[in-house]
């Protein structure tokens, strides 16, 4: 069942949303050398497809992510979006990032409406928008709370509806739901599949748990232990959406996939951590 | 410890002190003389006596006001130059790193030695008071924008660009309000600053202020008149505290209360 990276890609390759063809990510050290993260990464995602990258710690799916998005060059090979060489920043992608991201000076709603009001939308229809968003968030009542006064579930809620009120055709998401506890983030990949499937857009998706992984995407790419880390795997996952999280890891088809890809995995992982462990 | 046990052992403290005054300072105690030869240090009745007079005669009003005014302006000028240049500075790291030795410089330099200069130049006047208070809140204002602008969270940051943001939207929605916070966070002091430098100014030569007051007694051995001032003195700058507290509160709305739980 195994499929390979050249036979799942897509045959319209020229208009794929996210196209990185041969990239490599290199950093300039403090003490003059060069850090080389990643390594000839080709991957392309289909517009309406939703793609998860999963690597051990520290291999540079994050940086991947961040030249999707145009805020990083690549130091080698080039970036199409819809078939345009990136050059600046990705106008067309939402960033989700792992960190938080709000403005802690403005309320959720305004948070939620800054997008379209610096696009130019006047103040009163962004704000009724961002209200829209906020409720399809399931945080309607929270509008006036400050980022603080949120929990961490609910500020990745604010950063999704942020994200979404742009209606951007590319999706980018750093380990959103990263620092959350495993129901919370149960209920936020719901909510995420939920909205994605209304429009479909292309999503990227990284993450290092292999789980939730699996449960939200239609390919799982796996990436090497850094540094020079590669893409090592690509598989297409072959469940029936609508999906819900929690139910369809009990499916035993989930269980083979995710047999499957650990066994890759496992030995990355475990690379990954015994770099990590010398570096320190 | 509730409020009102709290409340009556913070009066309980001033009592005691005050009693203790009175007491040390009118009592031959031992050998005929009271411990605190009240030449020196007064006592309370004295000074409140002071208090009542300069108060009943209307007399202090106009050097609260002088004083006020002085602060007020220093700490306005102070705040502008400090968030301009700040704002300069973090976003031009060249000029920045050009100027850097000369604002250490001038920043450790202590500003009591330029009220002189600032006397000579600006005259016995308010403006000379303003000047010094000035370069007191200057640098705190500056050092505090420059740091909010260069500390602005990388990811906010990113987040905002990749929302579509102009340069100039990112000055607006991400800098300025980061610089801003920083700022107001460091309103307490920088409001005590321009009143050290108006009372210090006052106290090295004036013609009104309460610094002026309190040199003025010092000058004829009127200890009663310089504690007297300095009473004035504190419970002004309290009441000053107080107001920056509630605009801090006002302004920083969106900021976490430390040990405040989240919902």
């Amino acid at each position: 069942m195994s499929e390979t990276a050249a036979a799942t890609a897509p045959a319209r390759t020229n208009d794929a949303a996210i196209a990185l063809n041969g990239v490599d990510v290199a950093f300039r050290l403090a003490d003059g050398g060069v850090y080389r993260a990643v390594q000839s990464a080709t991957l392309e995602v289909a517009d309406g497809e939703f793609v998860a990258i999963v690597g051990p710690t520290g291999c540079g799916k994050s940086t991947l992510l961040n030249i999707a998005a145009g805020l990083l060059a690549p130091a080698a090979g080039h970036v199409d979006i819809f078939g345009q060489a990136l050059a600046t920043l990705n106008r067309q992608a939402g960033y989700l990032f792992q960190a938080d991201a709000l403005f802690p000076w403005k309320t959720a709603l305004e948070n939620v409406a800054i997008g379209p009001e610096t696009a130019g939308m006047p103040q009163a229809e962004a704000r009724a928008r961002g209200k829209d968003w906020l409720t399809r968030v399931g945080l309607g009542a929270f509008g006036d709370r400050y980022p603080h006064m949120l929990s961490g579930g609910q500020r990745k809620r604010v950063g999704l509806a942020q994200v979404l009120i742009r209606d951007p055709k590319i999706l980018l998401m750093d380990e959103p739901f990263g620092p959350l506890d495993a129901q919370t983030r149960q209920i936020m990949g719901n909510l995420l599949l939920d909205l994605w499937s209304a429009d479909r857009k292309a999503v990227l998706f990284v993450t290092h748990d292999l789980e939730e992984a699996i449960a939200l995407s239609d390919r799982v790419v796996i990436m090497s232990a850094g540094p020079s880390a590669r893409i090592i795997g690509d598989w297409r996952v072959k469940l029936a959406r609508p999906r819900d999280i929690a139910e369809i890891k009990l499916d035993p088809a989930f269980h083979d996939l995710h047999r499957e890809i650990w066994q890759m995995l496992k030995s990355e992982v475990i690379k990954g951590y015994q770099q990590a462990e010398s570096r320190t | 410890m509730n409020r009102v046990t709290l409340l009556t052992l913070q009066v309980l403290v001033a009592v005691v002190s005050l009693a203790l005054w009175y007491v040390l300072t009118s009592y031959p105690l031992v050998g005929g003389k009271p411990i605190l030869p009240p030449f020196f240090f007064s006592n309370p009745l004295d000074v409140a006596h002071q208090i009542y007079v300069w108060f009943s005669t209307g007399v202090i009003w106009k050097h609260l006001y002088i004083t006020l005014i002085e602060a007020a302006l220093a700490f306005i000028i102070g705040s502008v130059g400090g968030v301009l240049v700040g704002f300069w500075f973090a976003r031009q790291p060249r000029t920045a790193a050009v100027f850097d030795p000369y604002v250490k410089m001038a920043n450790a330099l202590p500003r009591v030695v330029l009220a002189p200069i600032f006397t000579l130049w600006l005259g016995l006047g308010i403006w000379s008071k303003v000047a010094l208070g000035v370069t007191l809140v200057f640098f705190i204002v500056f050092f505090n924008v420059y740091q909010g602008v260069k500390e602005v969270s990388p990811t906010v940051l990113a987040n905002a660009r990749m929302l579509g943001m102009s340069e100039r939207q990112l000055m607006r929605h991400v800098y300025w309000p980061s610089a801003l916070s920083w700022m107001f966070s460091s309103l307490h002091t920088s409001v005590g600053f321009a009143v050290v430098g108006a009372v210090v100014g006052e106290y090295l030569g004036a013609a009104a202020g309460l610094g002026y007051l309190i040199q003025q007694a010092e000058g004829v051995f009127d200890v009663a008149g310089v504690f007297a001032g300095m009473f004035v003195l504190a419970a002004f700058v309290i009441v000053i505290d107080t107001i920056v507290t509630i605009v801090e509160k006002r302004l920083l709305v969106w900021r976490p209360v430390v040990g405040d739980a989240r919902p």
